[in-house]
């Protein structure tokens, strides 16, 4: 048995899904094998052979990966654990848009099935996977020599630093022969700028819903809030909907899941598409004036009250005892 | 320029589902079933598309049992010219879905397939991409605006930290997310005027697909439920509860 990741990366830092990947390998067994494919990224094979559990870095560096774009980089991929089928059992990648992106489109290369979404692995071939929105658990057996998964970071810790980096391999480059017409080509990112912890990896979310009634309120009501804490901020998708907030805030079934610590929700009803994507923190806080609201199903501490009178007078109170959120 | 969508039929959005108590499945009988949300704006963005005379032609394609028709004519009804169904009743997964429209596009020869991100029920988010890498097409998964430019398309992607912009020669596949448009209601006339489209009836037999599952379904289980917490009197009371919690120190 043997562990293909593809690792996920901006060119210069490794993104912090890879090490839940690299966990979720662990629990498969075998040598680990982590893929780095980008466009000068050799800085980051350092990075990557510092994970612990890895066996072995793979650096794939040429212009055509600079993107992630998935035609050239499913390509590579696929080459690999066909060049030496022998070798990987599995391949692995985080469940973010760039794993979404790319994974399916290794399997149909490889002519297996790929596994969205993985939460538990019970076998090597054994798999538990949500569907219906997180409202049921499905547990599925590949019948596929090779399995392609995706993997949901929130389900597996992420892996710790190693002291004794795993050794480099650089890959020869497979395949240019792509023409440029049958591959995507990246215009243009617009990314959203913030000082705050990234949404999946954040202790702390504050979300907000309808109830903020507009995107200043949105931002003037949370924002000391999440500031005070350390957190991040999130949003139910009426409030994306209305242009409260971006639509990468977005938290549920077909936005991001989060598993932080704490989840404050405020001002939102609780939607099962909303609830299926932060039912797994920790500790659930609900603020709502609407005492019927769904969300005080799942919150382990309810308030009823005005949204506006509340969250700044927790901000204030929490900045009293002087708080933010135990890191342990 | 033809253009094919993909509609799959599942089990209505709003409709709350149980989980069967020999977890062989989730209990979809006598439960209402509709077109996959996001497959509806992939029929709105195709429909779109003819109507600002970029497009030819709309096909619209299901792949299940017989009342697909209905999901196609709710496609017909929303301005698809014309529908194929494969039909069959055995359960087909996305690599096999994938195949399925690969021999459709092979015979129908279309610049686009818009399909939806992810079906609701099986949430799966595979076969757009799959259908690309098996007709080595560009991809433009996530999509929440299409613009097309003679053989090219320039599409804005929903991505984790927030939009990337790409361009795509075609023929590709185009997956469809939340923000790309808000689908239309098929009117009564429209409606009327669909059951008279064509609607055509293969199986995978005919198309030479072999949909054979690679994945068995063990069993399907209630996730674990989240035990209902207490209402807090008033900030203090939270406060201090959070504390005693140890979330916050």
């Amino acid at each position: 048995m043997s562990c293909l990741i593809l690792a996920e990366h901006d060119n210069s830092l490794i993104g912090p899904a890879t090490a839940h990947v690299v966990t979720a390998a662990t629990r498969i067994g075998g040598d680990i094998h982590l893929l780095v494919a980008g466009s000068g990224c050799a800085n980051l094979a350092g990075q990557a052979a510092r994970i612990e559990g890895v066996t072995k870095v793979l650096l794939a560096d040429s212009a055509q990966y600079a993107d992630q774009s998935p035609e050239p980089v499913a390509e590579l991929v696929a080459e690999l654990v066909a060049a030496q089928m022998a070798r990987y059992s599995h391949c692995l990648a985080a469940a973010t848009t760039t794993g979404k992106n790319i994974m399916p489109r290794v399997a149909a290369l490889l002519d297996v099935a790929q596994i969205s979404d993985l939460v538990q692995i019970e076998s090597e071939d054994t798999f538990v996977r949500p569907i219906y929105a997180g409202n049921a658990l499905t547990t599925v057996r590949s019948s596929d020599a090779i399995k392609v998964l995706t993997v949901r970071m929130t389900a597996f810790a992420a892996a710790g630093e190693s002291q004794a980096p795993a050794p480099i391999e650089s890959i020869a480059i497979l395949g240019t022969d792509a023409g440029a017409e049958r591959k995507s080509k990246v215009i243009s990112r617009q990314l959203t700028q913030s000082e705050r912890p990234e949404l999946g990896a954040a202790k702390v979310v504050v979300s907000g819903g309808r109830g903020l009634a507009s995107a200043e309120n949105f931002h003037q009501i949370l924002e000391p809030l999440a500031d005070r804490l350390g957190g991040a901020i999130g949003a139910s998708r009426t409030a994306v909907d209305a242009g409260f907030v971006a639509n990468d805030l977005q938290i549920g079934q077909t936005g991001k899941i989060v598993a932080p610590r704490l989840y404050i929700a405020v001002g939102l009803s609780g939607a099962i598409q909303h609830v299926a994507g932060m039912k797994d923190s920790q500790v659930i806080v609900a603020i709502n004036k609407d005492q019927e609201a769904p969300i005080f199903q799942v919150a382990d501490y309810g308030l009823v009250a005005d949204l506006f009178d509340a969250v700044p007078a927790l901000t204030e109170a929490l900045g009293r005892t002087g708080s933010g959120v135990d890191s342990s | 320029m033809k253009i094919i969508v993909a509609v799959k039929r599942v089990v209505d959005y709003n409709v709350k589902v149980r989980v069967k108590a020999d977890e062989s499945g989730v209990d979809v009988a006598n439960v209402k079933m509709s077109m996959n949300p996001f497959d509806e704006i992939a029929v709105e963005e195709a429909v779109r598309l003819k109507e600002s005379g970029l497009a030819s032609e709309v096909i619209a394609v299901s792949i299940g049992v017989a009342a697909c028709q209905d999901t196609l004519r709710t496609a017909l009804a929303m301005g698809a010219d014309r529908a194929v169904l494969v039909q069959t009743g055995v359960e087909i997964q996305p690599l096999a879905v994938a195949k399925l429209l690969k021999a459709l596009c092979e015979k129908e020869e279309p610049s686009i397939v818009l399909v939806g991100k992810q079906a609701i029920d099986d949430d799966a988010n595979q076969v757009g991409q799959m259908l690309a890498a098996l007709m080595n097409w560009p991809q433009a998964a996530f999509a929440s605006r299409v613009l097309v430019e003679g053989n090219v398309a320039r599409v804005a992607r929903e991505i984790d930290g927030g939009i990337e912009t790409v361009e795509i020669r075609l023929p590709a596949v185009i997956t469809a997310d939340l923000r790309l448009n808000q689908p239309r209601y098929a009117t009564l006339p429209n409606i009327m005027k669909a059951k008279k489209k064509p609607l055509e009836i293969v199986t995978p037999e005919v198309l030479g697909v072999d949909v054979a599952p690679r994945l068995k379904v063990l069993r399907v289980t209630e996730p674990p439920k989240r035990v209902t917490g207490v209402k807090v009197l008033d900030v203090a009371d939270l406060v201090s509860k959070l504390k005693e919690s140890g979330v916050v120190a």
